[in-house]
């Protein structure tokens, strides 16, 4: 698929699963490189979150093999697994009064002892995480306090903090505006630069897919439909048959990037019901 | 990935400039609670030896060893106040474990059926005990041994799948809850007036006239309990965050509940066996201390401890002087004073810290 297919911080063949006997997901491969940014689109229920979970050693699938860093998911202990991978969930539980501080610095428990605490090395990954994802500002405050959009930059900063080699993203954009999706993936980026992290996303927003990811593999009803560079697979024809919708793919007129709109609908909402 | 060290001494100085150090537990501030708490402890502790129906003047009690001061002393006063420390310290400590288990601030050993369950067990050991002319001390025994068996049927029900259910323990701890305090209201009915008196001592807690053999065997089991419960602080920490991100982060969910459950119901157990039901201990104390200093279990839960044993021998203390000589529940008292208080920091709103 690319260059960096020679040697993937993460590889998956084939995998199957599912919930309860019903199968969720079949069949389907992914990988990615060192540095790399892949996103995982497809409508609701495609099976992206399921393929996500089977990623991270959440959920365990029926057949097919993952590899991260060359050696099988199931070889590492659950330790080991947190100090490579970092996962951002969808759900962010915060039951108790922890400030964000304590929350991000809870990324760093796989890298700590039982009884020891946080060195100063342990402080300062954490302080430059709360800095990269602008939240030093709000290291003192509750968790329960902050809105929604900064609780999310917390969790991604609480993955930071677990100094992963691969990223795991559930909709890290869900919730978030404008400007703080262009930071999110602005940071995802560097981070694919500068540390070489191996990212994969799944993502609703096709044109973020689009625009950010060196990758993309497009899910429907749990089945890879394509799977390769954005102007391959983001075509007016793949997202028709995927999304069962009309969509217009063109190009960016100001900066000739790839986009995706909506197309089906070409009535005008000032018109007046008759 | 690994900066020089260097620039990480920067960052380290810089976290102490911005003031971070304020906004996380740390060691110097873990010790200097648990020393302020330990001292408040300590006063309380010598207060409640001093004071009763009867003053005792501490130092005649050690230096006149053939005085009244000295009988009172070791045969009453310090085994009372012992044993109050001892339970109020497991209460509050294995209250603030259930919390996190269930991740819900509500959750306690009265609450989960394990008290109920104990209670229970001492006043069918009680009744059935006095027929049969067995000995008295079969009666703690029992409420252990009750307790434990009520917490694996909860155990069993809460189970789904393999893993224990937060919500399903919850609910089925209440169930069992109003089940155990029905059945002995049954059993209450069928009894005559002296055995009822003895039914109440269990239903409203009392540290009336302890054996050492019942304070060494409860602080015992305490002390391992909360060394396992230690162990598992920082666990409890990221099971806040949710169990599928406690999972990533390392933990390994299930058998981190398993080790909670079973620890804390011997530790509530070993408790109701020797003192009855003492209610809102196991609450309102990991609550407070939580909305005062945080709510890393590193801390809270020694703190906890600290603070339930402080707590209890000054409520035991209450019900002892309060229409002296005669004596008040002191289940009573804990929870006259912990409902009010609870509900004015409920409605209080915020979750605002001390110090920040």
């Amino acid at each position: 698929m690319s260059a960096s297919a020679d040697n993937p911080a993460l590889r998956a063949n084939r995998l199957a699963a599912g919930y309860d006997g019903r199968q969720v997901l079949r069949e389907v491969s992914i990988d990615a490189g060192f540095g790399e940014l892949v996103a995982i689109v497809g409508p609701n229920g495609a099976g992206k979150s399921t393929l996500l979970k089977l990623l991270a050693g959440t959920i365990a699938p029926w057949h097919g093999s993952i590899d991260l860093l060359g050696r099988p998911l199931a070889d590492y202990e659950r330790r080991a697994l947190a100090r490579i991978v970092a996962v951002v969930g969808q759900e962010n539980a915060t039951a108790f009064p922890f400030t964000v501080l304590e929350t991000v610095l809870m990324g760093r428990a796989p890298h700590l002892a039982r009884f020891s605490f946080e060195s100063p090395r342990d402080l300062a990954v954490a302080r430059a995480a709360l800095e990269r994802l602008g939240l030093l500002g709000l290291a003192g405050r509750y968790v329960q306090e902050l809105s929604g959009g900064e609780r999310k930059r917390v969790v991604i900063a609480r993955a930071l903090a677990q100094e992963p080699k691969i990223a795991l993203l559930d909709e890290p954009t869900a919730f978030l505006d404008m400007k703080h999706v262009a930071e999110i993936f602005a940071i995802l980026r560097e981070l694919c630069a500068a540390r070489r992290l191996a990212v994969i996303a799944t993502l609703h927003d096709l044109n973020a897919a689009a625009l950010y990811a060196d990758r993309v593999l497009l899910l429907k009803d749990g089945a890879a439909v394509a799977s390769g560079a954005p102007e391959q697979v983001l075509t007016a024809a793949n997202l028709r048959a995927v999304y069962d919708t009309e969509v217009y793919v063109g190009r960016n007129p100001a900066t000739g990037a790839l986009m995706v709109l909506p197309a089906a609908f070409s009535g005008s909402r000032s018109r007046s019901p008759a | 990935m690994t900066r020089p060290a260097a620039s990480l001494d920067h960052f380290a100085s810089e976290a102490a400039a911005d003031g971070l150090h304020r906004a996380h537990l740390t060691f110097a501030r873990l010790l200097a609670v648990l020393g302020i708490l330990t001292v408040i402890l300590l006063i309380v502790a010598v207060t409640a030896c001093a004071f009763g129906s009867v003053h005792v003047d501490l130092v005649r009690a050690f230096s006149d060893r053939a005085g009244a001061d000295h009988a009172i002393f070791f045969a009453a006063r310090l085994p009372r106040v012992l044993m109050a420390a001892i339970v109020g310290a497991v209460l509050a400590a294995s209250g603030a474990a259930l919390q996190a288990l269930v991740r819900n601030p509500l959750a306690e050993g009265g609450i989960l059926g394990i008290s109920g369950g104990g209670a229970f067990g001492a006043i069918v050991a009680l009744i059935v005990g006095a027929r049969l002319g067995a000995p008295e001390g079969i009666v703690p025994l029992c409420a252990f041994g009750a307790a434990l068996l009520s917490t694996v049927a909860v155990y069993r029900l809460a189970v789904v799948e393999g893993r224990l259910e937060p919500f399903t323990l919850l609910l089925v701890g209440v169930i069992f809850n109003s089940f155990w305090g029905a059945a002995i209201m049954i059993v209450n009915a069928t009894v005559n007036f002296y055995v009822v008196h003895s039914i109440l001592f269990w239903l409203m807690g009392s540290f009336e006239a302890p054996t050492w053999r019942e304070i060494a065997t409860a602080a015992g089991l305490g002390t391992l309990g909360f060394a396992a419960l230690m162990a598992h602080a920082r666990d409890m920490n990221l099971l806040s965050l949710g169990d599928e991100a406690a999972g990533e982060l390392g933990v390994d969910v299930d058998r981190v509940r398993r080790a909670i459950f079973l620890w804390t119901s011997i530790m509530i157990g070993a408790a109701v066996s020797v003192s009855g039901i003492i209610s809102f201990v196991g609450l309102i104390v990991p609550h407070v201390i939580r909305l005062a200093l945080g709510a890393d279990h590193r801390l809270l839960l020694p703190a906890a401890l600290l603070g339930g044993a402080a707590f209890m021998i000054a409520a035991d203390l209450l019900a002892r002087t309060i229409i002296a000589p005669a004596e008040l529940p002191v289940g009573a008292i804990t929870a006259l004073c912990g409902g009010p208080f609870f509900v004015y920091l409920l409605r209080r709103g915020s979750c605002g810290s001390l110090w920040s």
